[in-house]
């Protein structure tokens, strides 16, 4: 049986290296030297047409990690939000949240995608009529256009600082409330340290000044420059990625909590519980459990259908890289390969992350 | 409605939708007044104390608990809950918490106890239903009897006036309903104020200032628990008792 399976596989591979050799297909990862010739327009890192296949793989990997890693968020918070709803005592709150589940879940995501994409491109008006709010932010169809800032020297470091202090944000609060658990007192440490940070802030910027530019978008042109700006595909990917799929979480995160028994419900109630301490101490943790494992299922799917935003032209992995890097190159094999590695490689991260977590709420029995 | 009356209930009516499950109910309890409810599955005794607490809701008459009156206002829901406290058939502990966590989560969140005060009170009271040495273990690790100690630990850390019992020893093997019945005498002797529900008539016995018994929906007869056993008045009592004690 094994030696079966393993003459199989070496004849697979013999015999796709003998065609290639046939057709005088260069084999072997070599190209990914090569330049590429082409610009993309979303790129998180430097690239342009002198980069090569291997920056062009990572710009794609980049692309699809941000859209999956965003649209994993907003799907849990929707997710999380229209699946309560559902449980709602409040007849139309349950009804939009059925009516909002049964529309997202049942048309195909492809549809999902092309539609957002079209409505985005063909009902937004043109850059010369954008819309736009306080003339700052700008929508129009070719993208949504945000004021952003630039650093001037001195800034960098600054916005380390900054991050740094928001993080310690989280150890003070945590302190916070295990004193105001320890003691039944509020010693107000978090508002200190917001007061110390503000002082520290405006000392620092009265002393040296503004370390930022504002970096406004503004029309030059037939287009917007400058600013923090979206591509219509990457919104019309993250908008469909996040609706579809949060309506498969709804439907799970109110199977997990109908699974908790109605005697929890009850119990929190006796003891006086309010519903948000008993939804948050009580029922959510134990419907976790349930809601995990297809959860992390859910998770997965997101990142794998973000390859379908190849329809709209978002340049994420499959589209760049296995779709136009593939053509120029030919090297078919190499490249699937690596693709699917890298799928598969992120999809094992998501199970090793989630299935950490679940471990962790698991239940001790005897 | 006298003073000392610390739950009056007076022509409480409910249904589940067209069924009639309470008829008519009227019922005052004095401080530390310990009545025990029987009667056969069905006749409303469960959903009178739950009643007490607002785990259901009632359809007519008044509901007044500690001179509070029992409506739809959620400030008086919740101050009566925290007066009352409850035990289940079920246990219903939160299997996700260790026996501590489980006591000390509704005085901490409800009462705004600091929380090794909380945990002080909890291991007295683990203490006072004889396993204070489980403080850390999960309820999956216990036995149903030490479960059942644990929810009844659990409500007595509220400290309420009134503790409602909902057949608590119905689910347990009978060499645990024992124990769970010690901690209940134990708790009625300290002067609680207690509603239980059981089937228990050597408990009854013991314990009842009074024993009703009810039956498709209404109380058909009260009585001391020495006249209620010995001498039952009504037919349908006696049918009851036959059927319970046997021969």
């Amino acid at each position: 049986m094994v030696s079966a399976f393993i003459g199989l596989v070496w004849w697979l591979i013999d015999n796709t290296v003998a065609n290639l050799a046939r057709q005088n297909v260069a084999t072997g990862f070599g190209f990914l030297d090569n330049n590429t010739g082409f610009d993309i327009n979303q790129k998180l890192i430097a690239y342009d047409e002198t980069s090569s296949y291997l920056r062009l793989l990572l710009v794609g990997l980049l692309n699809t990690a941000i859209v999956s890693v965003l649209g994993i968020l907003l799907a849990t918070v929707i997710g999380f939000m229209v699946g309560l709803a559902r449980l709602s005592d409040n007849w139309l709150v349950s009804k939009l949240a059925f009516i909002y589940v049964e529309i997202f879940r049942n048309l195909p995501l492809l549809i999902q995608i092309l539609f957002w994409y079209v409505l985005l491109i063909e009902l937004l008006p043109h850059p010369k009529k954008s819309f736009s709010l306080w003339e700052v932010f700008f929508l129009n169809n070719r993208g949504l256009y945000l004021p952003w800032f630039t650093t001037l020297p001195g800034g960098g470091y600054l916005l380390w600082v900054l991050g740094l202090f928001g993080a310690g944000w989280f150890y003070v609060a945590h302190k916070a409330r295990k004193m105001r658990e320890l003691t039944g007192h509020n010693k107000a440490y978090a508002r200190n340290y917001i007061l110390i940070g503000v002082i520290c802030l405006g000392g620092y910027l009265s002393l040296w000044g503004v370390p930022f530019e504002a970096d406004l978008p503004a029309l030059k042109g037939f287009n917007f420059r400058g600013g923090l700006s979206f591509t219509p595909e990457f919104v019309a990917l993250l908008v469909a990625l996040s609706l579809y799929t949060a309506s498969f979480i709804a439907e799970i995160v109110r199977a997990g909590v109908l699974s908790v028994s109605k005697g929890q419900f009850e119990a929190a109630k006796a003891l006086g519980l309010p519903t948000s301490v008993s939804m948050n101490k009580v029922i959510i943790p134990q419907a976790m459990r349930v809601i995990i494992p297809p959860l992390t299922s859910q998770y997965l799917n997101l990142t794998k259908n973000s390859s379908l935003a190849a329809a709209i032209a978002y340049p994420e992995l499959v589209s760049v890289f296995a779709g136009t890097a593939l053509n120029q190159t030919g090297q078919a094999v190499e490249i699937i390969f690596i693709t699917m590695s890298i799928y598969l490689f992120l999809s094992l991260l998501t199970s090793f992350l989630m299935n950490t977590y679940n471990a962790r709420v698991a239940l001790v029995e005897k | 409605m006298s003073e000392k009356h610390i739950i009056v209930i007076n022509q409480l009516d409910k249904y589940f939708g067209d069924f009639h499950v309470l008829k008519n109910i009227n019922l005052s309890v004095a401080a530390g007044e310990k009545i025990v409810i029987c009667g056969p599955s069905g006749s409303g005794k469960s959903t009178l104390i739950r009643c007490i607490n607002h785990l259901e809701s009632h359809d007519g008459g008044d509901i007044i608990v500690d001179g509070i009156p029992l409506d739809d206002r959620v400030k008086n829901i919740d101050h009566i809950r925290s007066e009352v406290g409850m035990v289940f058939q079920q246990f219903n502990l939160f299997p996700h918490m260790t026996v501590l966590e489980n006591c000390i989560l509704a005085p901490v969140w409800v009462k705004g106890v600091p929380r090794p005060e909380a945990e002080a009170l909890a291991l007295q009271y683990l203490e006072r239903v004889r396993i204070p040495d489980q403080a850390d273990k999960y309820p999956g690790q216990l036995s149903g009897g030490q479960q059942q100690r644990v929810a009844i630990a659990r409500s007595l850390c509220m400290q309420p006036r009134i503790m409602l019992f909902d057949e608590p020893t119905s689910a347990l093997d009978p060499e645990m309903i024992k124990e769970v019945l010690e901690v209940m005498v134990d708790l009625a002797e300290q002067g609680m104020t207690m509603l239980c529900v059981t089937h228990e008539m050597g408990f009854a016995r013991r314990v009842a200032d009074r024993v009703i018994f009810m039956d498709e929906g209404e109380i058909i007869e009260e009585n001391t628990p020495t006249s209620f056993f010995d001498n039952p008045q009504n037919n349908r009592t006696k049918l009851f008792l036959s059927q319970i004690i046997g021969d």
